[in-house]
């Protein structure tokens, strides 16, 4: 599904975030990518994402070579990996309900498709009762479940999380964890970044853990 | 299966279709929705690009008028005709009557050298040196007014084939002053142009800087919306109908101002015509001219936001 080969990333002239790192992750996983700042979580999930290339290496995401994805057919790709990163946060000029359909009207759905679907994806995060409200008027655990109602309305074959617990208390941070393991239940590949190590050590899903740009547990399973 | 295929493909262009008419008509209203949002802020947006296009325009419609005024008033160009001393008066008088009967020619007036010499000598005070002269020294003259349709080389082309006659001396013809009004006019046609030309390409750099304005204050959702598989063409599609709605509007604006100056200059410019006994009546941008300004409008728009979103939607990138 996602596999890295000895894939190194240097950023400008500067250090390299990533050197020869390599992994594999299967269908069906949850993966926690776990290391201190700047060990290359986002880096990482960047790749994955096309908002950089690799330096050295090959990553593969459902058996295609993303050196082969040129940048019209990025937005393509995307459409097919949901993600909840945190400095991409929600539009809070429109409602809970227009941020989830944001990536149906993208594919084109037709609004009775779009009001189904948004329904669905909020009712599974909790917060169907809340689909009229502006963002500013929820906590920010509910945001949170906003963002992962968002990321997973098209149905995505991938979902990419990066410091999805970032500012909640431990109780939802569980909460949000949970959730992930629900989506993974039915089908969906997930990868998590997160530093928040007593909290993913709890959870038994396979750690890849990073330190400066070197993998150095977790690679093979 | 090659059917089925085949079936299934088509019916998939047709969602395609679907869904991108669909998102047109999304942008579409929702760019309107933005910019009604802010009634002001567009207003004044519509307006600077309204006195900008009602400018050359209204100067435009102006001269329009002002060129089928003196293109209206009788004689544009009078041709004398002085005659050789030996022709007679009684030839120059059936020469009179001839000519008035061509189809180039208006009206004719003969003047006999005796009219002249009197009407010199009044008008001198030298009657006593006139009276001692043995022989007249005037010429008889004929006025020629050729047709006020005819243009001004018809005009000249008369002049030089009266000039040809056996019995003219000399065909003078007094047109200068047309020449001058008509040049001036190419002149004043020519500067509308120029300013015109200026400022169109204003308000495509307004209107530029409006859409960049409006990328710049929507740049975290620019980011989202890349970031989750949002098309360059969705992205700018609703930046491309922002600039729609202000050019269109901005025309609209530039059709009613022009409209209200020259119902405002109506009354005067009637009353004028009346005095000098004219039918000339004001012509105004029509129906037609108001869609096109709107139309025009419209595409300035375009243009300007086709503009800001090239040089500036690309570098926005989900980071
Ligand atoms: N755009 C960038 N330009 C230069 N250096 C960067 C950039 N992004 C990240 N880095 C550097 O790369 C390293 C890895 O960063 P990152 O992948 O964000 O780590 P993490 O998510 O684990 O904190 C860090 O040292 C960081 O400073
Ligand atoms: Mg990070």
């Amino acid at each position: 599904m996602i596999s890295f080969e000895r894939i190194s990333k240097r950023y400008g002239e500067g250090h390299d975030a990533l050197r020869e790192v390599s992994f594999k992750i299967e269908k069906d996983e949850l993966v926690f990518l776990t290391g201190h700042s700047g060990a290359g979580k986002s880096t990482i999930l960047r790749l994955i994402m096309l908002m950089e290339r690799p330096t050295r290496g090959e990553v593969v995401v459902n058996g295609r070579p993303l050196r082969k994805i040129g940048p019209r057919a990025i937005p393509h790709y995307r459409r097919d990996i949901g993600v909840v990163f945190q400095n991409h946060q929600l539009l809070f000029d429109r409602t809970v309900f227009d941020n989830v359909a944001l990536p149906l009207i993208i594919c084109g759905y037709d609004h009775r498709e779009v009001g189904r679907r948004v329904r669905a994806a909020l009712d599974k995060v909790g917060l169907l009762s809340r689909e009229r409200a502006m963002p500013i008027a929820l906590s920010g655990g509910q945001q949170q479940r906003v963002g992962i109602a968002r990321a997973i309305v098209a149905k995505p074959t991938i979902l990419l999380a990066d410091e999805p617990t970032g500012n909640l208390d431990p109780a939802l941070s569980a909460e949000i964890m949970h959730l992930f393991e629900a989506f993974n239940q039915v089908g969906v590949t997930v990868l998590i970044a997160s530093h928040d190590l007593a909290l993913i050590s709890r959870l038994h899903h396979r750690i890849i853990t990073l330190k400066q740009g070197k993998l150095i547990a977790g690679g093979a399973h | 299966m090659g059917r089925g295929g085949a079936s299934q493909s088509r019916t998939r262009l047709r969602d395609r279709y679907n869904s991108w008419l669909r998102h047109h008509r999304l942008s579409a209203a929702d760019s309107l929705h933005r910019v009604l949002e802010h009634p002001w802020s567009s207003m004044l947006t519509w307006m600077v690009i309204g006195i900008a296009l009602a400018l050359p325009v209204g100067l435009n419609v102006a001269l329009d008028n002002a060129q089928t005024i003196s293109t209206s008033w009788d004689s544009p160009a009078q041709i004398s005709v002085f005659l050789e001393a030996d022709v007679t008066s009684l030839t120059a008088r059936k020469l009179t009557l001839e000519l008035a009967t061509r189809d180039d020619i208006a009206k004719t007036v003969f003047h006999s050298r005796e009219d002249a010499l009197a009407e010199f000598s009044t008008l001198t005070g030298f009657s006593d040196v006139l009276a001692s002269l043995d022989q007249n020294p005037l010429p008889h003259l004929i006025i020629v007014s050729p047709h006020a349709d005819g243009a001004q080389n018809t005009a000249a082309l008369l002049q030089e084939e009266l000039q040809a006659r056996p019995e003219v001396a000399q065909a003078v013809l007094d047109m200068e002053w047309l020449a001058r009004l008509n040049s001036l006019m190419e002149l004043s046609r020519r500067i509308i142009l120029a300013v015109g030309g200026l400022l169109v390409m204003g308000v495509v750099l307004i209107l530029g800087n409006t859409i960049r304005l409006a990328i710049e204050n929507r740049r975290d959702e620019i980011v989202i919306v890349k970031l989750i598989g949002g098309s360059d063409a969705f992205v700018r599609r609703p930046f491309l109908y922002t600039g729609l709605w202000f050019g269109v509007g901005g025309g609209g604006i530039s059709a009613f101002l022009v409209g209200l100056s020259l119902w405002f200059l109506e009354r005067p410019v009637n009353n004028l015509a009346l005095l000098y006994q004219s039918d000339f009546t004001i012509h105004g941008l029509g129906i037609m001219g108001g869609l096109n300004l709107i139309v025009l409008g419209g595409l300035l728009g375009l243009s300007g936001a086709a503009l800001a979103v090239s040089r500036h939607l690309s570098s926005i990138q989900p980071r």
